[in-house]
C-alpha cells in the first residue's frame, strides 16, 4: 500500500473514538449552564462549587488516604512476591503462588469484591477482626488487587536485570540481605515507583470493590460520584472528573517516563 | 643446575613435590539429566595463570562458578589453600570473580564500584578510598573515578571490573571470558596488560575462554575442556605440539588429520600406512602396536612447499595448489595430494619481493617425520 492519507485518517478516527468523550467532558466542565449538554459560555463556577462541597472533599480525602496506604502496602508485598518468584528458583507451591499473585488481574472485580466481603464478615464472626467495614477493609481489598499489578511490573524488571550484578555483590562479600538493599532495590527502584503510581491510580479509580467492602463513613470518591450521578448528572461532576483525569494522566505519564528512561539507560549501562 | 632450579620455581606443576594451591577432586555438576561438568580433577599452583579452554557449552563456565560458589557441586570437592570450600557461601570465599558481562553496579560511580568489596569488609571509608585510588592507577583509570558505568567505553568498563575484582586482594581471581566483549585490537593490548597486572600482584588467575589465541598468549597452563571433561592439561606449547586427541588437535590451531595403520613400529622412525598419503614416516611413539588404527596430526606450517625438489626429505609428494590465501604475514594454501586428499599448508612470507607459489602450480610438498604427531583417539 502506498503511503497516503489512509493511515493518518484511520489513526485520527481511532483517537477520536478513544478521546472524544474525555475531551467533551473536559470542555463541558467549563460550561456556564446548569444543563450538562447545552453550552452557555466559559465559566469556572463548577470548580468553585466543587471545592465548597464538603461531601465531595471528604470523600476525596478518604480516597487519597486509601490510595496512598494500599499503594504502599501493595508495593512492599508485590515486590516480595516478585522477588520470590524471580529469584528463588523452583520450590513447592511456586505455581500456586504465581497464580494467586496474578489472579486479581483477570478476576472480575465483582467477584473480588464479593469474596473479600464474605471473607471480612466471616473473619469478624470468627475472631472479631476487622470490626465492621470501613477504611481498613477498603485498604486491605485494594492492596490485594493492586499487589498483582506491582508484582507483574517488578517481576519483569527483575527478570530483565542482569543477575550477575547480584552475584558480583555477593562475590565481593555482601550477604543476601545486603545484596537486596545495596543492589537489587536501587536497580529495580524505577519499576517500583511506576508500580506504586499505577497502584495509586487503580485504587483511586475503583468503584466496584470499594462498594462491596466499604462501610459507613468511608465512602470513596468514586462511590460518592456514582450516587450523585444516579440523581442526575450535575456539572460539578464534570469538573471533578476533569481533575481526576489530570491526576491520573500525570501519574501514568510519570510512570511511563520513568520506566522507558530506565530501560534505555539499562541497555546502555549493560 | 641453575636452569633446572629456575624451571622448577616458575613451573611448579613440573615438580612432583610441589603442593597445589587449588585442588579439585572428582567435581561434577548435573542439571537434571544433563551433565555439565563430569568428574574433573585439577591441581592449580600459586601464581599460575590457568586457562580453561573449550567451545561454548563445554562446562568451563559452570566449573568456574563452582569455584566461586554460585553453583553447588553434585559431587566432588574444591580445596583452596588447604581449606575445603564445600560449605562456604560465595560471600565468604577467598576468591573474587570478574564477570563476562562485567556486572558493574549501574547506580554507583567507578570509585564506589571498586570500593564496594572493601566497604563490605568493614574498612573505614577514607582508607578504602585510598586503596581504590591506587588500584585505579594500576588499571589506568584514575581520571574516570567519578563516572558512572554507562559513561565508559567497553575497554574502560573491563578495567573497572578487573579493579573491582582485585581490590580485596583475593587469593584466587576467576575471570569469565575477560576479553570476550572487546574488539580484536583492544583484546591484544589487554592480554599483555592482564599479564602485567597478574605478575605485579602475584594473584592466581583462572581464566575461562573459548579463544585459543587468548589462552595461548595468557596462560602458564591450559586445560582443554570438552563435554564436561578436561581432555588435556598442559603448557601452551605441549597442547599445541603434542595434543592428546584429535579433538584437541583440531580445536587448537588448524591441523591436517590423516588416518592410517601402524606398519613398522621399530627403530628411530615409524612408518604409518595411509590411504591418502601413502606410507608416512613419523617420529616413534611408545605404546603402539602393528596394525593399530591411528591418526597423523600435521600442522599446516610444518609442510614445506617448493618448486625445486628438496634433498633427503622423508615425506615428499608432488602436489597441485588448489587455493591460496594471502594474509600478509603468511600465505595459506590448500594443496591436493595425488590421492585427491586436500591438505592445508602455510608458508610465512619472509621475503618481500618473492615470486610466490600460486594457483594451479605443481610443486613439491614435504615434511619431517618429527613434524607428525601420532594420535590414537
Amino acid at each position: 500500500m502506498r503511503r497516503g492519507w489512509t493511515l493518518p485518517i484511520l489513526a485520527a478516527l481511532g483517537f477520536i473514538f478513544l478521546y472524544a468523550p474525555i475531551v467533551s467532558l473536559i470542555v463541558f466542565s467549563f460550561n456556564e449552564s446548569r444543563l450538562v449538554t447545552v453550552w452557555a459560555g466559559f465559566s469556572t463556577r463548577w470548580y468553585v462549587a466543587l471545592f465548597t462541597d464538603r461531601q465531595i472533599l471528604g470523600a476525596a480525602w478518604v480516597s487519597l488516604k486509601i490510595a496512598f496506604a494500599s499503594a504502599t502496602l501493595a508495593t512492599v508485598l508485590g515486590t516480595l512476591a516478585a522477588l520470590v518468584l524471580a529469584r528463588f528458583g523452583r520450590f513447592r507451591g511456586r505455581l500456586l503462588l504465581t497464580g494467586m499473585a496474578t489472579a486479581p488481574l483477570v478476576m472480575p472485580e465483582v467477584i473480588t469484591g464479593l469474596s473479600l466481603l464474605l471473607l471480612f464478615i466471616s473473619m469478624e464472626l470468627t475472631f472479631g477482626w476487622p470490626a465492621g467495614r470501613g477504611l481498613l477493609t477498603v485498604i486491605i481489598a485494594h492492596t490485594t488487587f493492586c499487589l498483582a499489578f506491582v508484582a507483574v511490573i517488578a517481576g519483569s524488571r527483575l527478570r530483565d536485570m542482569d543477575e550477575s550484578l547480584e552475584e558480583a555483590a555477593q562475590d565481593l562479600g555482601a550477604g543476601p540481605v545486603r545484596v537486596f538493599f545495596d543492589i537489587t532495590l536501587p536497580v529495580i527502584a524505577p519499576a517500583l515507583v511506576a508500580g506504586w503510581l499505577l497502584a495509586f491510580t487503580l485504587s483511586l479509580d475503583d468503584l466496584v470493590i470499594a462498594s462491596f467492602v466499604s462501610g459507613p463513613g468511608a465512602s470513596t470518591l468514586p462511590m460518592v460520584i456514582f450516587s450523585k450521578v444516579r440523581l442526575g448528572v450535575s456539572p460539578d461532576v464534570n469538573a471533578l472528573a476533569t481533575i481526576i483525569i489530570v491526576i491520573v494522566a500525570l501519574s501514568i505519564a510519570t510512570a511511563g517516563v520513568i520506566l522507558t528512561r530506565r530501560a534505555r539507560r539499562g541497555t546502555r549501562g549493560g | 643446575m641453575t636452569d633446572t632450579r629456575l624451571a622448577a620455581d616458575t613451573r611448579p606443576w613440573r615438580d612432583a613435590q610441589a603442593r597445589p594451591f587449588i585442588s579439585i577432586r572428582g567435581l561434577s555438576k548435573r542439571f537434571g539429566d544433563f551433565t555439565a561438568v563430569d568428574t574433573v580433577d585439577l591441581d592449580i599452583y600459586r601464581g599460575e595463570l590457568f586457562c580453561l579452554l573449550g567451545a561454548s557449552g563445554c562446562g568451563k563456565s559452570t566449573l568456574l562458578r563452582m569455584l566461586a560458589g554460585f553453583e553447588k557441586p553434585s559431587e566432588g570437592t574444591v580445596t583452596i589453600d588447604g581449606q575445603d570450600m564445600s560449605s562456604v557461601p560465595p560471600h565468604r570465599r577467598p576468591t573474587n570473580m570478574m564477570f563476562q558481562s562485567y556486572a558493574l553496579f549501574p547506580h554507583m560511580t567507578v570509585e564506589r564500584n571498586v570500593a564496594y568489596g572493601l566497604l563490605r569488609e568493614g574498612m573505614r571509608k577514607a582508607d578504602a578510598m585510598e586503596r581504590v585510588a591506587e588500584m585505579l592507577k594500576l588499571v589506568k583509570l584514575g581520571h574516570l573515578a567519578r563516572r558512572k558505568p554507562d559513561q565508559l567505553s567497553g575497554g574502560q568498563r573491563q578495567r573497572v571490573a578487573l579493579a573491582r575484582a582485585l581490590i580485596k586482594q583475593p587469593k584466587l581471581l576467576l575471570l569469565d571470558e575477560p576479553l570476550g566483549a572487546l574488539d580484536k585490537k583492544l583484546r591484544e593490548e589487554t592480554q599483555f596488560e592482564l599479564i602485567r597486572i597478574q605478575e605485579t600482584l602475584g594473584v592466581t588467575f583462572i581464566v575461562v575462554t573459548h579463544d585459543q589465541d587468548e589462552a595461548m598468549t595468557l596462560s602458564t597452563r591450559i586445560g582443554v575442556m570438552s563435554e564436561g571433561e578436561i581432555v588435556q592439561i598442559g603448557e601452551p606449547r605441549e597442547i599445541y605440539e603434542t595434543p592428546a586427541t584429535r579433538h584437541v588437535a583440531d580445536f587448537i590451531g588448524s591441523v591436517n588429520l590423516i588416518e592410517g595403520r601402524v606398519d613398522v613400529a621399530a627403530g628411530d622412525q615409524m612408518r604409518i600406512d595411509t590411504r591418502e598419503a601413502g606410507p608416512v614416516l613419523v617420529s616413534p611413539r611408545a605404546g603402539l602396536s602393528r596394525g593399530q588404527t591411528v591418526w597423523i596430526a600435521l600442522r599446516p606450517e610444518r609442510i614445506a612447499l617448493s618448486r625445486s625438489k628438496p634433498e633427503g626429505t622423508a615425506n615428499l609428494h608432488r602436489v597441485t595448489v588448489e587455493d591460496m590465501g594471502y594474509m600478509g604475514y603468511l600465505s595459506s594454501y590448500r594443496i591436493r595430494l595425488p590421492s585427491g586428499r586436500l591438505l592445508r599448508a602455510s608458508q610465512s612470507n619472509r621475503l618481500r619481493d618473492e615470486d610466490p607459489i600460486s594457483w594451479d602450480e605443481e610443486v613439491w610438498a614435504s615434511w619431517q617425520p618429527m613434524a607428525c604427531r601420532v594420535l590414537t583417539e
